[in-house]
């Protein structure tokens, strides 16, 4: 970026020359209140200056390891209800890290406005650059950009939200039990999966209302419940008009939800804490679906963002080095005979295909003009912006997903039927390969195909009050058997009894789970 | 411009309301383990034991996923030798290598859930619901060690406890209040004098009575006494009862010809839970092993559990024995006797009515508790009627019988069951 100054008395490599008007930051690892900041000033001057992300202003947070863990522990909500499953995170964190087998415990983020981003004291200065690059900048922007965080989470009130369901919980406690409240909890966070909307955000319902609308609407839901269960004095033409509604309308997928809103017996506070975990799930719903995205567009950006500050001149070698072991670790994908495989890692392929779109707009092969011709010879910035703003991860490898990517991690596709002996190679990088192994990788990321396809069918409300759902089956995958101990947690909630029909490929169904299990076995024949 | 905040001195355990939940809804497992660890583990373990690992399989969070079976597809990075169509043997264990169900499943890891746990905590849980029999009665009642302490002043008292700077302290005061109206006096005599002295030509007269006067006043203020009567303070010391923190368990052991090494192994367990459960409750426990087959010794904890005699056996010869250290070693004002007796239940038929007479005359009386148990799967013999009268006679006699090494925590449970006040 800087022209080389050449001054005399200079040594021989001209990175380290110092350009005009900017000298290095610091040369010591240890870091300052005072460093942090001037570093934070000059990383946001080159994100926004130099590359024009868009942000939401930023906080940092020093906080110490310990507290590292109880941010793990919590998974990653700054503020969290009390809940024994957190404290069990936290003591498989705690063994893990004094076991020293937890090394990424460098940074954590929290998509809010202003965005939090944790510093650890530990760090040093310059890995304390590369958090507040990739955190504080790169995260940021995603945040503040992707479609699917814009439709879905709503920054402005998160903390908000989180400590209203904080409050709430502990009063709750107060009130009914802790035992109470603990059962609705593991019921809730057995179904928490099934508690998000996926297609549709409802109008009207912004996480900011929540605390203001909240006592009204336990009266209004309870009111609604009683309504669907009235019962009693019911005149003939309005009997058959109930014969013949159903419930739900249409199959929902939203279990929660339907809960929340339909279980007879649930009290309202129990309908709210529902909600809580609903609302929770949901704010990490489009986490879960740009995992490759996010981290690749953050490893992107601290990439480039320090190596603008080594071409300025701001951090010297020593840093510059112990930077690229930090990223290199971070980016590496072990091979799947390695033992350290453990599936694709999605800092690495993110940060590859985020490089790999730069590479193919400022300096496209005769392969890339084939595949890409739409991206080829633009400006990367801008396509790059694109991409991260429209895309989710499943869409994002469909759509970017070069071949020459597919040979550097050498994918191949492997199928796994159960009904043959041995698995199939089904696609690998080679020429009639390519699309099939994108294909499948960016199968391997819609969320929809990785969960089970789990509908509310049915509510027999004329009789007694079976709740069907419906297990949608795909390439005819079974549930797991942990489906039997969840069944138990929706039983729970609903109160009456519940069975999940499976529906084969072919159309045929069969009820494969019921909760309480029939007294005689002949039922369960069907 | 970015916020920096310095969270640090926030509070660091955000998580500890979490743990003790964790700790909350698995206290059945983890009690449960924590008595397992006991049956299972070696003594010297046991001793030295801080930390305990426990495995908790329950503490899955359920989810609902696709299982195994169907078909699934997944694509891996890192093809050596493969070419599309290649069929290839389906990895013993998935998860790694080619065609993994789980692989991608993250948060649903196989591992055991470990954690845990201090040493404190263990013991806790391992004593929770026990408490030393009659401790309560020996801390206010059955002492008889008084101790002198400080208790702030009073007005009578020996020399020798005379507190000089309360006392001093107060005669000061006491000259200053009654010499308070001669002062007074003074100063107004002086200002006249001095108005006086200032006067030109001096009222000779006038000067004369009011320095007679002065000299007057000032002698009294002389005479007032430099300490009286009613200055003294003493420090004040009351005898307080002197709670006896400290105990002694004697253990005594059969090893004549009939104890096999899983009887004592058995008997071993029980002493080290007793003497665990007394050192958490005593400053200072101190252990004296006594073994006996026809005639009884004191020894080292080593010779006691692992060195073997054969012969009759003649309990009384023991309790003789523990009769005289007690006298001897261990006053009752000072110490908390605690006796445990380990035996298979022979015993040399004319002996146990000796040994019952021994207990009720000299030994029970001066005795916190002693618990006996019976090491067989047999019919009770004669020790054990005899017991049983002594057990009619006092409560802190207890008697049990042990079958096998997993009832040892049950009875040892019962025997220290918490008595209700």
């Amino acid at each position: 970026m800087n022209t080389p100054s050449g001054k005399p008395g200079a040594d021989g490599n001209r990175r380290t020359d110092t350009p005009p008007g900017r000298r290095v930051l610091s040369t010591e690892s240890d870091w300052t209140f005072d460093l942090i900041e001037e570093y934070n000033q000059e990383i946001e001057r080159i994100a926004k200056e130099v590359y024009h992300l868009d942000c939401y202003p930023v906080q940092l947070e020093l906080i110490s390891s310990e507290q590292m863990m109880d941010a793990y522990a919590s998974v990653g909500m700054p503020i969290g209800y009390n809940h024994w499953s957190f404290g069990k995170q936290f003591v498989i964190t705690e063994k893990n890290y004094k076991r020293g087998q937890m090394n990424l415990a460098y940074e954590i983020v929290i998509n809010s406005n202003p965005c939090i981003a944790y510093l650890m004291e530990e760090n040093t200065m310059t890995m304390q650059a590369l958090v507040i690059a990739h955190a504080a900048y790169g995260h940021n922007s995603f945040f503040k950009g992707n479609y699917l965080f814009k439709i879905w989470t709503d920054a402005e009130a998160i903390i908000d939200y989180l400590i209203f369901a904080k409050n709430y919980v502990a009063e709750c406690e107060e009130k009914y039990g802790i035992q109470e409240v603990e059962e609705i909890l593991d019921s809730c966070h057995a179904l928490m999966n099934f508690g998000v909307d996926r297609y549709k955000r409802r109008a009207g319902e912004t996480l900011e209302d929540e605390p203001r609308v909240q006592s009204d609407r336990e009266l209004i839901l309870q009111h609604h419940v009683n309504e669907l269960w009235r019962q009693l004095n019911i005149n003939e033409p309005e009997k058959k008009e109930n014969q013949t509604k159903r419930i739900p309308p249409e199959p929902q997928e939203n279990i929660l939800y339907f809960l929340e809103k339909n279980a007879p017996l649930l009290k309202p506070w129990q309908r709210e804490i529902i909600r809580v975990v609903r609302k929770i799930a949901q704010y990490f719903y489009p986490q879960r679906q740009t995992q490759v995205m996010n981290e690749g567009w953050a490893c992107f950006w601290h990439y480039t963002i320090l190596n603008h500050m080594y071409d300025e001149g701001l951090i010297n070698d020593s840093a510059m080095l112990e930077f690229m072991h930090t990223h290199t670790n971070v980016i590496s994908q072990p091979d799947f005979d390695s033992p350290y495989y453990s599936g694709i890692n999605p800092y690495a392929l993110g940060f590859k295909m985020m490089m790999d779109i730069r590479r193919i707009c400022e300096d496209p092969t005769e392969e890339d003009l084939q595949w890409f011709p739409d991206i080829a010879h633009t400006n990367w910035r801008e396509t790059l912006d694109f991409a991260m703003r429209n895309f989710k991860d499943e869409s994002f490898i469909g759509q970017y997903l070069s071949p020459r990517l597919i040979r550097e991690f050498r994918l191949f596709s492997v199928l796994d039927d159960d009904r043959e002996e041995t698995l199939g190679i089904s696609a690998i990088h080679d020429e009639v390969g390519y699309r099939a192994v994108r294909e499948k990788l960016s199968a391997q990321y819609n969320l929809s195909h990785r969960e089970p396809n789990l509908q509310v069918f049915n509510v027999d409300h004329q009789g007694d009050r079976t709740l069907t759902l419906r297990y949608y089956q795909d390439k005819n995958r079974p549930l797991s058997d942990t489906t039997e101990e969840v069944i138990k947690h929706l039983h729970r909630l609903w109160g009456f009894k519940v069975e999940i029909e499976t529906v084969e490929e072919d159309g045929g169904t069969e009820i494969t789970h019921r909760c309480p299990k029939p007294v005689s076995e002949e039922l369960t024949i069907n | 411009m970015a916020m920096i905040i310095d969270r640090r001195l926030d509070g660091r355990n955000k998580s500890a309301v979490n743990r003790q939940r964790l700790m909350r809804r698995y206290k059945q497992q983890i009690k449960k383990s924590v008595s397992d660890a006991i049956n299972k583990r070696s003594i010297t373990d046991t001793q030295s034991g801080e930390k305990i690992n426990i495995p908790a399989r329950d503490v899955k969070e359920p989810i609902i996923h696709h299982g195994r079976g169907g078909i699934h597809e997944h694509v891996h990075p890192g093809n050596k030798q493969f070419s599309q169509g290649d069929r290839v043997k389906r990895p013993e264990q998935s998860g790694q290598g080619g065609g993994g169900s789980q692989a991608s499943n993250s948060g649903e890891g196989e591992d055991d859930f470990g954690f845990e746990i201090s040493k404190d905590e263990y013991l806790d849980l391992l004593f929770e619901e026990l408490a030393l029999p009659n401790l309560v009665k020996t801390k206010v009642v059955a002492q008889s060690a008084k101790t002198l302490v400080r208790a702030g002043f009073s007005n009578t008292g020996v020399a020798s406890n005379l507190n000089l700077l309360r006392t001093m302290r107060r005669a000061k005061g006491r000259k200053i209040a009654i010499a308070s109206p001669y002062s007074k006096r003074c100063r107004e005599l002086e200002q006249l004098l001095e108005q006086e002295l200032e006067r030109k030509p001096h009222n000779e007269e006038k000067i004369k009575s009011l320095r007679e006067e002065l000299a007057l006043l000032r002698a009294r203020i002389e005479t007032i006494p430099f300490i009286d009567t009613y200055d003294l303070k003493f420090n004040q010391f009351i005898p307080q009862p002197k709670p006896i923190t400290q105990a002694v368990m004697f253990c005594i052991m059969d090893v004549s010809g009939s104890m096999s090494q899983a009887t004592k192994d058995i008997a071993k367990r029980f002493f080290i839970l007793l003497y665990l459960f007394l050192s958490r409750s005593y400053e200072r426990t101190d252990v004296v092993f006594i073994r006996h087959h026809t005639s009884a010794k004191e020894v080292d904890e080593e010779e006691f559990f692992y060195s073997r005699e054969t012969g009759g056996t003649i309990v009384s010869s023991a309790l003789k024995l523990m009769r005289d250290i007690v006298r001897d070693r261990y006053p009752t004002e000072d110490w908390n006797i605690y006796a445990a007796q380990a035996s298979d239940g022979d015993n040399w038929e004319d002996d146990s009515a000796t040994c019952r007479d021994l207990m009720i005359d000299s030994i029970m009386p001066y005795l916190q508790y002693y618990a006996y148990v019976e090491i067989h799967n047999q019919e009770h013999q004669g020790l054990w009627r005899e017991y049983e009268k002594v057990g009619a006679l006092f409560e802190t006699f207890s008697m049990k019988q042990i079958r096998d090494t997993g009832e040892i925590y049950p009875v040892f449970h019962e025997l220290f069951k918490r008595q209700e006040a």
